[in-house]
């Protein structure tokens, strides 16, 4: 297992030893923040190990952000321990972090590659250093011509991505996104995941947060999903999945007959098909009590549940329903 | 030196400094610190000149006279002394006014005539070629000191290099005259002392709104601990400040040459003008440094310039208070309002650096500069926390629908 998330069991989600053999890039116990009298964040724990994709899924407003600045060290935690590269103090290991907030912010009257390498220089970069690899940076990503351009003759988009690169600038160990696909255009949007995957190649650990599913589910070995505050699951993508038996849809040639007992109370007609979930018993005894009740099976399908099922079915309609009001158009592909 | 500690991130002073000079470059760069330097001296220009014409047009009738009761060939002496000079000197050479052409063996009292106001003189000058002796206000006789002993080295018919040692005396009458000016010396500093404070104090508001406004707040409370941006920020505007201050003082001093004497004059501090300019620059830091705290931990409450006005309101008045009571403070020498208002924090830089215009001990400043120093740290620490408990719950980070107002984002960011 990559990663657990779990709400208020540190012992049974796992300690550094059963998460993995990879070392470990997060470890949070117990995370809990309050807001006059607000619950945040109500008691979570995070192991991450080094080098995965790892994603926040919830809703605005389920904890993503706070959880993040928490683990950054921006915010302290009411209760609970974090542990971050092995450190106490997020600030302590600043220089192999990067950050990219969900709110962008640049200098407007900065030019590109000095805005690159002021954010390499708060994590410890040389500024000299810092502006040489800014350059080169901007070189590869196709923004060259802009590294002399103030920030506010930037567009959006190119502004965008010289913040995501003064993320990367200093080479951190641990890169962490707040709504890194927000904002973006789809093509934008494309070159980013594939950064992103480079990154996680190269051995960083990268962790954003998101309320697209399809980037989740596209990006990440494992995902958290959250809602109010709390975790109701946490891990793989496909176990995620799993929550959901699959489902089937079946069209057969009789109406009706004994093969009908086969079929689960929640079955439901629509004109020559059924459609129900695959009984726990799994697909072998449902295909032998359907021909030996001489159904007359014309065709059948199996479907496996998407993330999308599986975060309504984890966490509810409503957090679904506020997701998806989240989501713009744009960005649910 | 790297700044770093052993793990490899910046010290909170190395962090500060990233800050510090970024913000400095950006300002010092910036169209608006242009407008900033030339904002004050449109009304200095404006009264220097109205002042120095009013003065020219005084001058003329009330120009400072030296008069001049000497042995009756003395007199004529110096009266000679100052023709033949006048061409090369005048400017610098004082007008001479004959009191009397004294008998040989008959006495003469400066003090007294000075004081019986007979005649318009600013000091009168006794004694004889050989030994002048210049009576007036100190201020008077001490720049009058340099041109009398030249006059009666030229009256005697010295080389240039042979002057007579001058004689000193001042007056009684004039001693209090010294003390009125050293007064309005004390009144000016700390005007311009106030004035520098809140144009400054004002700058790191806007400064930090900015910051927020530009939505990189997030990124250096991320990446270095908000007590380096909270310094790096009250550096950065002292450095700016002081370039300001340096700029001014420049544009002064050209001004003051240009004009010459139609500048208002002001009486010498007791303590002498270098070391009252330099506990001058001292007592500016010092309160520039607490008011900027207090503003800054403000400026993290609010996001936008509105609220800062608002904020920073009751600040400002404050600050007007603390000012007057120094003022009032300055009257009275010696008293409890004075011990207070040299005591509170707010008020001691003002306070003091009216005392370094009026007294000439200078034990007083060194005990008050190291406790505005531990007022600056006891200050500048609560700010920082204040500022790092504050500034990440007033942005508008999250849902822009909880957007609602200042309260309201008093609020942590509920993403």
């Amino acid at each position: 297992m990559v990663m657990k998330m779990d709400l208020g069991n540190w012992s049974a989600a796992g300690n550094a030893a059963e998460a993995g053999d990879k070392p470990l890039a997060i470890e949070a116990r117990g995370l809990i923040k309050r807001f006059d009298g607000f619950t945040a964040v109500d008691g979570i724990d995070l192991t991450v190990e080094e080098g995965a994709i790892y994603g926040i899924l919830g809703p605005n407003g389920a904890g993503k952000t706070t959880t993040l600045r928490m683990l950054l060290g921006i915010i302290d935690p009411d209760k609970g321990v974090r542990r971050v590269l092995g450190h106490d103090s997020p600030h302590e290991v600043a220089h192999a972090i990067g950050y990219l907030p969900e709110e962008r912010g640049l200098y407007p009257a900065m030019r590109a590659y000095e805005a690159i390498a002021f954010v390499g220089a708060l994590r410890g970069l040389p500024l000299a250093e810092g502006r040489r690899r800014a350059r080169l940076l901007l070189e590869e990503h196709g923004l060259g011509f802009a590294a002399d351009r103030q920030i506010r003759q930037l567009s959006k988009g190119m502004a965008q991505q010289v913040q995501i690169l003064g993320t990367l600038v200093h080479k951190p160990r641990l890169v962490v996104f707040d709504e890194p696909f927000s904002g973006l255009d789809a093509l934008n949007q494309g070159r980013l995941e594939r950064m992103m995957r480079s990154l996680a190649e190269a051995g960083t650990t990268v962790i954003f947060s998101t309320h697209v599913i399809a980037h989740a589910e596209r990006l990440c070995d494992e995902v958290a999903i959250i809602a109010g505050g709390k975790v109701p699951f946490a891990g793989p993508v496909d176990v995620a999945r799993d929550r959901i038996r699959p489902q089937v849809r079946l069209e057969t040639r009789m109406q009706d007959g004994e093969w009908r007992r086969a079929l689960p109370a929640d079955a439901r007609r629509e004109g020559n098909f059924w459609y129900f979930s695959l009984p726990e018993s799994g697909v072998e005894p449902l295909l032998r009590a359907l021909i030996e009740g001489e159904a007359g099976i014309l065709s059948l399908s199996i479907e496996r549940a998407g993330l999308h099922d599986a975060f309504v079915a984890i966490a509810g309609e409503a957090a679904a329903k506020a997701l998806e009001e989240d989501t713009p158009e744009e960005e649910r592909q | 030196m790297t700044g770093k500690n052993s793990n490899g991130r910046l010290s909170t002073l190395a962090a500060a400094l990233v800050v510090a000079r970024r913000d400095f470059t950006a300002i010092l760069f910036s169209r608006s610190f242009f407008f900033f330097l030339l904002g004050p001296l449109f009304p200095v220009i404006v009264g220097i000149m109205a002042g120095g014409i009013g003065q020219r047009a005084q001058e003329s009738s009330e120009r400072p006279e030296l008069g001049v009761a000497m042995q009756a060939a003395d007199v004529d002496a110096m009266l000679a002394a100052r023709d033949t000079l006048e061409p090369r000197l005048g400017h610098i050479l004082p007008e001479l006014v004959v009191i009397k052409r004294l008998s040989p063996g008959e006495s003469f009292d400066p003090h007294k005539a000075l004081a019986e106001r007979r005649h318009q003189v600013a000091a009168v000058l006794s004694g004889n070629l050989q030994t002048p002796i210049l009576s007036g206000s100190v201020g008077r006789i001490s720049d009058w000191q340099g041109p009398v002993s030249m006059l009666a080295a030229q009256a005697q018919g010295n080389a240039p290099r042979d002057y007579p040692q001058v004689t000193l005396s001042a007056s009684a009458v004039s001693k209090a005259r010294d003390r009125r000016g050293q007064f309005m010396t004390a009144q000016a500093g700390q005007t311009l002392l106030f004035l520098l404070t809140m144009l400054l104090a004002g700058m790191v508001l806007s400064n930090l709104v900015e910051e927020k406004a530009n939505k990189i707040i997030e990124v250096l409370a991320a990446a270095i601990p908000m007590d380096a941006v909270f310094l790096g920020k009250l550096f950065a505007m002292l450095a700016v400040s002081l370039v300001g201050v340096g700029v001014w003082g420049l544009a002064g001093g050209a001004i003051a040459l240009a004009v010459g004497h139609a500048l208002p004059e002001l009486t010498t501090p007791a303590v002498g003008w270098p070391l009252f300019l330099g506990m001058g620059v001292i007592y500016f830091s010092m309160g520039y440094l607490l008011l900027g705290s207090v503003f800054l931990a403000i400026g993290s409450m609010a996001t936008t310039v509105r609220e800062v006005q608002t904020l920073s309101m009751p600040v400002t008045m404050m600050q007007l208070m603390v000012f007057f009571l120094a003022s009032y403070a300055m009257t009275q020498p010696g008293s409890p309002v004075e011990l207070f208002a040299v005591s509170f924090p707010f008020s001691s830089p003002f306070a003091m650096l009216a005392r370094a215009a009026q007294d000439t001990a200078l034990w007083p400043h060194l005990a008050a500069i190291a406790w505005q120093v531990l007022c600056v740290v006891i200050f500048v620490r609560i700010g920082a926390k204040l500022f790092r408990t504050r500034v990440m719950k007033s942005g508008s980070a999250g849902n822009p629908r909880s957007r609602k107002g200042f309260f309201s984002r008093l609020k942590p960011a509920r993403a």
